[in-house]
Formats: structure tokens, C-alpha cells, sequence
């Protein structure tokens, strides 16, 4: 076996935590190799440690069977490691040839080697089909396209191993496949790729070795064509995990949420949801389907209150709410409207405030932060404690600061303090994004409790499976409009499909 | 009509003296906060210039050697703000206002200390300032009507240092937009990881970033005290650094945008001591106070979104942590 990377008993410290205990990997040539875990198993720590981002506390780094030093992302990128980040390392304001030149300018005035680094970065994105203007200016960029340009960041300087730091955590389905597409053709040059996803079915449709790891250590490697996803995520949470959802049909009662040719304007004048209606009941969840970027945001934004609806109408309740009522959040929950958001880093959670805090967010005049005028925090304290413990929260300190936690765990306070509220209506946006195996089993089991307790629920999410499995009927979305609303039942992909690119629901049928 | 173009261009070039400082640190404040770092230590740098360059002045004779060690001087206060803020990640604001107290204390203590005249630094004899510097055929230009005032009046005339300020703002531009330092550098102050990822160290980019800013806060402040003036006097910066980082501000940290607005700020003030009990036509006379307290009114209406929205970098005030 040709071994391109090899590490032997790497640590890393930060603070207390312990982040990787130990590693031991080999990687070798021209292949994808998985890695898996848990939310804060250490998977990133990981990778930046190979790409010289950290420095490791003890162990050992070969590249090509040579024991290397790598103090720094320059020292990495000079042995031909390159690395995609969990999260976009792009300058905004830039356009696509400056991001991909940052570092490798080829000389003191820009001048001098902007040639030569638009003619390497046409040549790599006509050799992997990673189409993008060099042109354009990376704040006009959709994700996918952003990834590109992140790929062949990564690929400029003729990298050997290519790390990818959950790639497909914001890319739609379409993306991610002619994503792997480009990875098979790195692999057959030779690259050896290294992978990181939550998603069992990506490691098993492309990955040639997959290892785990869980708690800061590798508990095991495997061959892909020798394990099974059961496995895999057995060896990842340390127990058996369902990963189909079991659902029993739904119990549907009194209509408790609809919309009414709801539309909304924005500022500029675009149209961007368009003559909505639906009707949810209590006891059943209504998915909303679609490619990301066909209003779903807009229109979960506008249920919630955060964007006034310029047309039409909402009955949440038994209230109406129309285009003249001057709603915002507050009036919204207060009819009893629960919302998990889409990004709970910008609308779910402050980052900088601790998990008890965040644990009454917006429920901070109720009962949860004291009967007195001012903050009780041992009714806070205590409070935190209960949902911690009740929703698996880890690590279960209610002092630590919101961004401390992994994605899982920020995503599962938000979801203890949602859920734990009893909201007579739930609207849940991508609840399981960037969050591993155990966790999407356990918010999925939750959600259904809610749903069997009479919460009627509005689900949005850009993974299809999700939306199958949990919704009982499901709503897809194209530019805005509403295709057609059908019975899970009758829901295939290939139907979803159809639907999600325009096509009314009688001619997909 | 001929009397008021002669007090236009003498208000211009009233103009153009009184923004060379403003310029100066105006592009010195661009390379800081453009590499991330808030500078409101402009003010001291400026100070510490001004300082150093009238007392080496003083001392040596030299107005050569004044002007290096004023760079230097400002260099060095740079370094300060970088090893709290930057090695050790301190509050950028807290830093800065810390070094322009600090200046403010140390000019006078030591200029009391070395000259014993209540900290003022001694009066320079002619030859050894910036003098002004007569261009080619101011003579033979006078001829020519209008033209030839102008070129007497407003182009030439200015001591060196007016010209190696109007020097610094394109070429701050074509460092900023044209080259190796001036990618990394905008890079920096939006995305530190994106550099950091690229194999380029943040800290060294940020330390050099303030190390132009303090060299260039030198040199205005050496115009202080050696060129326009003849010698140091207690709290000669008097805000200017503080109306620069505003001009900064108003030209949404671009160097061209920057510049003008410090020609705004210079034409106000001089517009203000030409104004001083006028009476103009309708509005009757204008206090000077208001004249003055327009900058600082205007960057507050900028700030308030009156004006326009600026667009800060977008890592500004933000120490990097890996
Ligand atoms: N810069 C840091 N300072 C302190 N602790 C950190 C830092 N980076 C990571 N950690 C901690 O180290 C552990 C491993 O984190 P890491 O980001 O590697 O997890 P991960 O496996 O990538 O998780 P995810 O799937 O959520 O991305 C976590 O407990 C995390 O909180
Ligand atoms: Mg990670």
C-alpha cells in the first residue's frame, strides 16, 4: 500500500478538553477516505492539525512515508495539503481570481502573476468541470459556487491530499452529487481525499476506507464495501441508533395554522413568496420541499414574524393576521407560535451569552427567569439543568458560552427550549444541519412526541429523506410559489423531484 | 471677481496646509484599520511626531534627522498598540486611547525635563525646518494671467512635506490595490482566517500594517513642529488625528475618498479663520465655534446614516484568535 499521509499518536489539547487522544491514520494514495463522528469528536481538529492551522501537543505527521514538521498552513500547503474549512474561508468583497491568488500572488505588485493565476485557476476548473467566473465577486456567489472556488483554492498549489470539512453541510443534493463527481475524478488522478460528513449514505456511495472517531479518539477503520451504515453509526455513538424513524400515522384534529394567498415583497420589489396557501393541523407536520433558495427561508421568516407579509393572510390560532397588522416575533409567540430557525447562529441563539441564558431566550418575561421583576438565576441555573439533562445537552454545563458547544448541542438547546414551551404550532427550520447520527435520531424522536401530543408543525428542510420521513404530507416550493401539496404517501423522490423544478402536481402524478 | 478668486486661492492654499496632517495620518489610519485594527491612536502618534522631530531637530540641527526619528517615534507607539492588541489581543480602543494619553503625558514631561520652557520645545532657526520650496519659473509663470497666480499661490510654495503627503495618497492607493501587500492586506481586515488558511501569518501582516501607519503619523507630525511651525507646543496635535481617523471614515476607508474628505475638513478650518467676523449675506455672521465643531458634526450625521452608510472592514476591532 501507498501511504500519502500517516499519522501516529497525535494529541491536541484545549484546556481541559481533551480534543484528539492518540490518532493513528493512514491515508493512501488515490483514494477517499471518510472520517466520522460525533458533533465534537474531533474531526476538525483533526484536519487542522494536518493542514498546520494547529499545532499538535505530541505525535507525529508523515506525508509520502517522510516524518514532517508542519508549523504552519504555509509549511502544509508546501507538502501539498489542501483543505476546504467546515466553514467558508473566502473574502467576500473579492473577487473569485484575488481569493484564489491570496497567498500565491507570484510577486510584489499583483500585476506580475495575475496571468499566470487566472491561466492555473481556468485550467484546474476546466480539468474538474468546477465552473466559476473569475471574475465575479464572491459575495454574489450561491454556496455551491463559493465551494467551488474554495476547491480550487485548495487545488492551486498541485495539492496530494485534499481535506473536505463537511462539504455538503450547505449544498443541495444536485451540488453534493456533482461534487463527489469531481472528488472521483481527483481520485483517479492520484489525490488522495479526505472526507468529512454527517451523512452515512455519502460515505457509503463514495468513500474507499472510512474511519471513526468518537470522543476526541479513533475507534476504528474500516473498508466501505466491508461495513454498513448500522455499523458506522453504532461505532460513532457507542450504541445502536435507529436511523429509520419510526412513524406512526398521524391523528390530524382542528386546523390550528394557515395562510391564505400569503405573499411577501421585499424591500427591492422582488416577489419572493407568491400566493401561498396551506392549512396545518393539529397533530400532523407539513414539510416544505424544495432546492434551497425557493423562498423557504422568506416564507418561514414571515411565519415567524421577522418579515411582514405584504399580501394575504394568517390564521394562527384563531387570530388573523394580515398584511396590515404591524407583527413582529414577539406578537407571534406570544399566540403561542414555537420557531426553531434556520441559522441558529444569527436567529437561534447569542453566541456569547451562556447556555442558561440562551435557555430563556425570549421567554425571559415568563415564569422561567423568576417571578421578580429582575433575573432569578437560580431559577435560570436550575431551569437549564432540567432541560440539559432532559434533551442530552453535552457537555451539561449551564455556565458555558453558547458557541463553546458543538453544532449539535447548540442546536439541541435551542430545540429544549422550543419544545419544552408546549407551542400550540411549531415551525422548524433545517433541525438537523451539521448535526451527527445520535442527535438527528433523538430530534427526530422529539418532534414526533410533539407532533403525537397535538402541535401542529411546520417542517422546512433541504434534506429530502428528512422531509419524507417525518412529514405526513409535504409541500413543495419553486421561485416562491406553492407546486402542490400531496400525502407523503404518495411522495417519491422522483415525484419530489419533478415537482421541486416546477412541475405542477398533476403532470408529475 | 478678481479679489475673490485671490481669496479663493488663498483659502485653498490655506487648505492644503492645513490638510497635509490630516492626510498623512488619514492613509496611516487606512493601513490599520484596513489590516483589522481600530487606530484612535492616530492623535498620539501624531504627538509623539511632532515631539520628536522638534527636539532632535533642536538638538542636532538636523531637520532631516528630526523627520526619521519622528518616524521612528511614531513607529514605536504603533508597536505598543500592536504587542497589546495584537500579540495579546487586548481591546483596541482601550489600547488606543491609552497611547494618546500616554503621549499627551510624555511630550510634556519630557520636553519639560530637556528644554525647562513649560514644554515647549525651543524656536528652530529657518534653516533648520522644511522650508518652502519655490518650483521652476514662478517668475517667468507670473505673466500669464490667473494661471500664474495659481501656480505661484496653490502648487508651489509648500515646503516638502505638503508634497510628500499628496505623494502618500496615490501611492497608498497603488499599495492598497496593486499589490502583494495591499491584497493581504484588504484580506486581512474582512476574513483573518482566509489568510491565516493561505499560509500567511495575520500577526506579522497586522504588525506591518501598523508600522506604515506609525511612520506616516511620524512624518505628519514632524509638519507639525518643523515645517509649519518652528517648534513643539503642548498638545500641538490638537484633534487632528482624531478628524483624520473621521476623514477615514467619511471616504469609507478608500484612500481617494479619504483624501478629499481631509480637503473638506482643511477647507472648513480655513474657510473659518477667512470667515472670522464677516458678515455673510442673509445668514449674518457665522460663529467660528460651529465652523470648527463641523467635522466632528458631520462624521456624526455620517455615523447616524444622515449621510450615507459606511461600509468598516469587516473584521475590524476584532482580535484573531485561531
Ligand atoms: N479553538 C478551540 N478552543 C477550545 N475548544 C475547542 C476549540 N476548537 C474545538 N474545541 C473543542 O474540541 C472538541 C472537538 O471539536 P471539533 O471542532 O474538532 O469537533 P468536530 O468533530 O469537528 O465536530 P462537528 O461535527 O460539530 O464539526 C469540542 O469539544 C470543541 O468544543
Ligand atoms: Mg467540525
Amino acid at each position: 500500500m501507498n501511504t500519502a499521509l500517516e499519522l501516529k499518536n497525535v494529541s491536541k489539547s484545549f484546556g481541559l478538553v481533551k480534543a484528539n487522544k492518540n490518532i493513528n491514520l493512514a491515508v493512501e494514495a488515490g483514494s477517499i477516505h471518510g472520517i466520522i463522528g460525533e458533533n465534537g469528536a474531533g474531526k476538525s481538529t483533526l484536519m487542522n492539525i494536518i493542514y498546520g492551522m494547529h499545532r499538535a501537543d505530541s505525535g507525529e505527521i508523515h506525508f509520502g512515508g517522510q516524518k514532517v514538521d508542519v508549523r504552519s498552513s504555509a509549511d502544509a500547503i508546501e507538502h501539498g495539503i489542501g483543505m476546504v474549512h467546515q466553514h467558508f474561508m473566502l473574502v467576500p468583497t473579492f473577487t473569485v481570481l484575488e481569493n484564489v491568488m491570496l497567498g500565491t500572488e507570484g510577486g510584489l505588485m499583483l500585476r506580475d502573476g495575475r496571468g499566470a493565476a487566472l491561466e492555473r485557476l481556468l485550467h484546474l476548473s476546466e480539468t474538474y468541470n468546477l465552473q466559476v467566473d473569475p471574475h465575479a465577486l464572491v459575495s454574489d456567489l450561491n454556496v455551491g459556487q463559493r465551494q467551488r472556488v474554495e476547491i480550487i483554492k485548495a487545488l492551486k498549489g498541485g495539492a496530494k491530499v485534499l481535506i473536505l470539512d463537511e462539504p455538503t453541510g450547505v449544498l443541495t443534493p444536485q451540488e453534493a452529487d456533482q461534487l463527489f463527481e469531481i472528488l472521483k475524478v481527483l481520485r483517479d488522478d492520484g489525490v488522495s481525499v479526505l472526507l468529512i460528513t454527517h451523512k452515512l449514505s455519502e460515505i457509503m456511495d463514495i468513500t474507499d476506507t472510512v474511519s471513526i472517531m468518537r470522543q476526541g479518539e479513533m475507534v476504528g477503520h474500516r473498508k466501505t464495501s466491508e461495513t454498513s451504515p448500522q455499523e458506522l453509526a453504532e461505532l460513532m455513538v457507542g450504541r445502536e441508533v435507529l436511523l429509520e424513524v419510526d412513524r406512526k400515522p398521524a391523528k390530524p384534529a382542528e386546523v390550528r395554522f394557515s395562510a391564505k394567498n400569503l405573499g411577501y415583497t421585499n424591500a427591492q420589489g422582488v416577489v419572493e413568496l407568491e400566493d401561498i396557501n396551506f392549512e396545518v393541523r393539529s397533530g400532523e407536520i407539513l414539510g416544505v420541499a424544495g432546492v434551497s433558495g425557493n423562498g423557504q427561508t422568506q416564507l418561514m421568516e414571515t411565519l415567524a414574524g421577522m418579515r411582514h407579509l405584504t399580501s394575504g393572510s394568517l390564521n394562527i390560532l384563531g387570530t388573523e393576521v394580515t398584511a396590515a397588522d404591524q407583527t413582529d416575533p414577539r406578537i407571534i409567540r406570544d399566540l403561542g407560535v414555537g420557531h426553531i430557525p434556520e441559522d441558529r447562529h444569527t436567529h437561534g441563539l447569542v453566541l456569547n451569552f451562556e447556555a442558561r441564558e440562551n435557555m430563556i431566550l425570549g421567554f425571559q418575561d415568563t415564569e422561567l427567569a423568576g417571578s421578580g421583576k429582575l433575573f432569578d438565576y437560580k431559577t435560570i441555573q436550575q431551569n437549564c439543568e432540567d432541560k440539559m439533562a432532559h434533551y442530552d445537552v453535552r457537555p451539561p454545563n449551564p455556565r458555558l458560552n453558547a458557541k463553546n458547544f458543538s453544532g449539535g448541542n447548540q442546536q439541541k438547546i435551542v430545540i429544549a427550549r422550543e419544545f419544552s414551551a408546549n407551542p400550540g404550532v411549531l415551525l422548524v427550520g433545517q433541525p438537523t444541519r451539521g448535526v451527527d447520527v445520535g442527535a438527528i435520531e433523538f430530534i427526530h424522536k422529539q418532534l414526533l412526541e410533539l407532533r403525537d401530543a397535538g402541535c401542529a408543525i411546520l417542517l422546512v428542510s433541504v434534506e429530502l429523506d428528512e422531509i419524507m420521513s417525518l412529514s405526513d404530507r409535504i409541500m413543495v416550493l419553486c421561485g416562491g410559489q406553492n407546486v402542490g401539496i400531496i400525502d407523503s404517501a404518495d411522495a417519491d423522490r422522483q415525484t419530489l423531484g419533478l415537482m421541486m423544478a416546477g412541475q405542477r402536481q398533476e403532470a408529475a402524478a | 471677481m478678481a479679489d475673490f478668486l485671490y481669496q479663493l486661492l488663498l483659502s485653498l492654499d490655506a487648505t492644503l496646509r492645513i490638510a497635509t496632517p490630516l492626510m498623512l495620518c488619514a492613509m496611516a489610519g487606512i493601513f490599520s484599520e484596513r489590516s483589522g485594527i481600530v487606530d484612535i491612536s492616530l492623535e498620539g502618534k501624531l504627538l509623539s511626531g511632532a515631539f520628536v522631530a522638534a527636539t532632535i531637530a533642536a538638538l542636532t540641527g538636523s531637520a532631516w534627522l528630526g523627520l526619521g526619528c519622528a518616524m521612528l517615534a511614531g513607529i514605536f507607539m504603533s508597536l505598543i498598540h500592536g504587542f497589546a492588541c495584537i500579540t495579546h489581543r487586548g481591546d483596541q480602543v482601550v489600547s488606543g486611547v491609552a497611547i494618546n494619553i500616554l503621549a499627551s503625558g510624555l511630550t510634556i514631561v519630557l520636553g519639560i525635563a530637556l528644554f525647562k520652557r513649560g514644554g515647549q520645545t525651543p524656536s528652530l532657526p529657518r534653516e533648520d525646518r522644511f522650508t518652502p520650496i519655490e518650483w521652476w519659473g514662478v517668475d517667468m509663470m507670473d505673466s500669464v494671467p490667473v494661471l500664474g497666480t495659481i501656480y505661484r499661490q496653490l502648487i508651489s510654495g509648500h515646503n516638502m512635506l505638503v508634497y510628500v503627503a499628496l505623494l502618500a495618497v496615490p501611492l497608498t492607493a497603488l499599495i492598497l490595490y496593486r499589490s502583494r501587500f495591499g491584497l493581504r492586506l484588504r484580506a486581512v481586515g474582512e476574513v483573518p482566517e482566509a489568510v491565516d488558511s493561505a499560509g500567511i501569518s495575520v500577526t506579522w501582516l497586522r504588525y506591518r500594517a501598523l508600522i506604515v501607519g506609525g511612520a506616516l503619523c511620524g512624518i505628519a507630525g514632524a509638519y507639525l513642529s518643523i515645517a509649519q511651525g518652528g517648534n513643539f507646543v503642548r498638545e500641538m496635535s490638537a484633534g487632528k488625528g482624531y478628524i483624520a481617523l473621521a476623514a477615514v471614515i467619511f471616504g469609507n476607508w478608500k484612500p481617494l475618498s479619504a483624501f478629499m474628505a481631509c480637503l473638506m475638513f482643511g477647507f472648513l478650518e480655513a474657510a473659518t479663520t477667512r470667515l472670522e467676523g464677516v458678515a455673510l449675506p442673509l445668514i449674518g455672521e457665522v460663529p467660528t465655534q460651529l465652523m470648527l465643531a463641523m467635522p466632528y458634526v458631520l462624521t456624526v450625521l455620517l455615523l447616524a446614516g444622515f449621510i450615507g452608510k459606511p461600509r468598516p472592514p469587516a473584521a475590524i476591532g476584532r482580535p484573531y484568535h485561531k
